[in-house]
């Protein structure tokens, strides 16, 4: 029985780019999946395929038991999409947009302004309702966004990285409405570059690159292969980038990772922060002058170095390499993590 | 037991409620209501929209006027001109909605909104047919004030009312046409501010190979053939007449002998040529 997102053998090409690469969905009802890859992995012309807003070259999609190529209108009856760029009119306010999305959405004029009512103040912003949204911060507008994604609260949800660009604040208040809504029983199809967000609100994950599900899994079987916490040093002269590798393989419990260019030694950890001030003082005593240090959670760099065994690629586009990282390496063909 | 068909019951999910046409009209009026709330929003755009064409009068009657002669005045005098230059003013600023359109599309387009609106169940033509009805107001408002200008500098329709307003509703019916060129620049261009100088290369050519400021008599024949098939000229001459203007001698071509009947059929092969182009650019529109 396919889920209330269910994709197949989704193809689309632009040019010589195949943005997806026979991408394959099941998203059981009431659940959330994770979307997560670098940029130009293929999440948007994902999402896009199934919130009707592009036709794939080939393959089928089902959102909520409807066809999305034979009955594109009806699913639109059924979803709610919060893209990328806060899609809200600047210079309407908060209130007039939500009555034009409830409209759009074939509402009464009189239901939608009372949706718009509640959706303000569910979303606080009823203060703000009145005024036009170009005097809204980042993450007003996020969350009117989301307010005119729920106008109809559509049972399936598509958000296409809903926190980029927001302080974390606002991230933490994002994802309480996310997981208030997968309470409610919404099914929720969420793109993310943060591996800490997908662990947050997803129940299951896929990792895409290259338009394709390089691996899927729940988030801790991911983290499994990824290892916790890094340590991460930027020295000053490139010449002691060999030096410092070898100071922080003392310290590691894992392969170093080097980036030449970022002069980027990074190697996983366990200790913490009390680990990082022995690393501090080593290279200190070595004398090796570093321009920035620090202790972080993994990336999804991390989970690309730990499933495909190199770094993800962070340009759009990368032609000037062929192989993608879905190549041979710790994945199966059909997307399983390797146990 | 189906996941999907109880997510779909279980939730009110309005279907189509009427019918494919009335459908298609509220949704363009809410999206036009939109771009008229934004016109109040920014009354810069409007203003810039009024002072462009009024430049136009004042240059062109006063700087222009006393070394332009129209061919069939006796009198040959700067206050012939003035008559004569308003009309192909008035079609001119008409047709400058093309550049709103387009930059306000494309600004849509830009900022994801016009794929908020693709993800809606909402009738396919509403976004641009909303935006155009928008534009057309303020076209309306525009000639308003223009027609305000030019009959204090001196211009006057001599034939009556009913003719004078028959002109301005050719006017208004080529601006409308015209926004449906803007409409799909603006869904063609990665940017409003493409749109805008887009909007305009091909305008300038547009207007002055026209009957639009200069009687085309002492044009070289090729452009003279140009103007006289230019949807444009149509509708100059067809209100010079219809105002009882001076017409500058127009020559036999089709157009220049029928030249409201051109006038209309132009204006209907662009909107329909254009909004089908537009449409079909819209559905599959990719930002």
């Amino acid at each position: 029985m396919p889920g209330a997102i269910y994709a197949e053998g989704l193809v689309k090409t632009f040019g010589k780019v195949r943005a997806l690469d026979g991408v394959d969905l099941d998203v059981p009802e009431g659940t959330v999946l994770g979307l997560l890859g670098p940029n130009g992995a293929g999440k948007t012309t994902a999402v896009r395929v199934l919130t009707t807003l592009l036709r794939p070259d080939s393959g089928r999609a089902v959102v909520a038991g409807i066809d999305v190529l034979k009955h594109p209108n009806d699913v639109r009856h059924v979803i709610g999409l919060s893209g990328q760029f806060a899609a809200v009119d600047e210079y309407l306010t908060g209130r007039e947009n939500l009555q034009m999305v409830g409209q759009l959405y074939q509402l009464s004029s009189r239901d939608a302004k009372a949706r718009a009512a509640e959706l303000l103040e569910r979303f606080n912003l009823t203060e703000a309702g009145d005024r036009t949204a170009k005097t809204y911060s980042g993450g007003m507008r996020r969350r009117l966004d989301l307010a005119a994604a729920l106008v109809v609260s559509p049972p399936v949800m598509f958000m296409d990285e809903p926190t980029t660009g927001l302080d974390p604040r606002n991230r933490q208040a994002l994802w309480g409405i996310m997981q208030e809504l997968v309470a409610g029983g919404t099914t929720l199809l969420l793109t993310t570059q943060y591996l800490e967000e997908a662990d947050q609100l997803a129940h299951d994950i896929c990792v895409v690159d290259h338009g394709r599900v390089i691996a899927r899994g729940t988030s801790d079987q991911l983290k499994a292969q990824t290892g916790g916490e890094r340590v991460e040093v930027v020295v000053h002269d490139r010449d002691h980038l060999g030096t410092a590798t070898e100071v922080l393989r003392g310290f590691g419990k894992g392969g170093t990772s080097v980036e030449s260019h970022t002069r980027k030694v990074t190697v996983p950890v366990t200790g913490g922060a009390k680990l990082l001030a022995e690393v501090i003082r080593e290279l200190d005593a070595r004398g090796i002058e570093i321009d920035d240090i620090g202790l972080r959670r993994p990336t999804l760099d991390d989970v690309f170095i730990s499933l495909t065994g190199h770094a993800a690629e962070r340009e759009a586009e990368s032609d000037g390499d062929p192989e993608p990282a879905g190549g041979p390496g710790t994945t199966t063909s059909d997307g399983e993590v390797a146990k | 037991m189906s996941t999907t068909s109880t997510s779909t019951a279980r939730r009110a999910v309005p279907p189509p409620a009427h019918g494919g046409l009335v459908q298609a009209a509220r949704d363009s009026l809410v999206i036009a209501k939109r771009n008229l709330i934004r016109m109040t929003r920014i009354p810069e755009i409007v203003l810039f929209g009024l002072i462009q064409p009024i430049m136009f009068v004042v240059l062109f009657a006063y700087v222009f006027g006393g070394a332009i002669p129209v061919p069939g005045e006796p009198g040959n005098d700067a206050a012939d001109y003035r008559e004569y230059l308003m009309a192909g003013i008035f079609a001119q600023t008409v047709t400058f909605a093309t550049a709103g359109a387009g930059a306000g599309i494309a600004e849509d387009m830009h900022k994801g909104l016009v794929d908020r609106f693709r993800s809606l169940p909402m009738s396919r033509g509403a976004v641009l047919t909303g935006r155009t009805l928008a534009d057309l107001v303020q076209t309306t408002l525009t000639v308003v004030v223009l027609v305000i200008v030019a009959l204090i500098i001196g211009w006057r329709a001599h034939e009556g009312i009913p003719k004078a307003v028959g002109a301005i509703a050719l006017l208004l019916l080529l601006g409308y046409a015209f926004s449906w060129i803007g409409a799909l620049i603006g869904l063609s261009v990665r940017t409003p501010e493409a749109a805008t100088s887009g909007g305009l290369i091909w305008f300038f050519p547009l207007t002055f190979i026209s009957n639009a400021f200069v009687p085309t008599g002492n044009m070289p024949t090729f452009l003279q053939h140009v103007a006289d098939w230019n949807p444009f000229s149509a509708t100059v001459l067809a209100c010079r007449q219809l105002f009882g203007n001076p017409d500058g001698l127009p020559s036999d071509a089709w157009p220049m002998e029928h030249p409201v009947l051109a006038s209309v059929l132009w204006s209907v092969v662009i909107i329909a040529l254009f909004r089908t182009l537009a449409v079909r650019k819209y559905r599959s529109a990719a930002t």
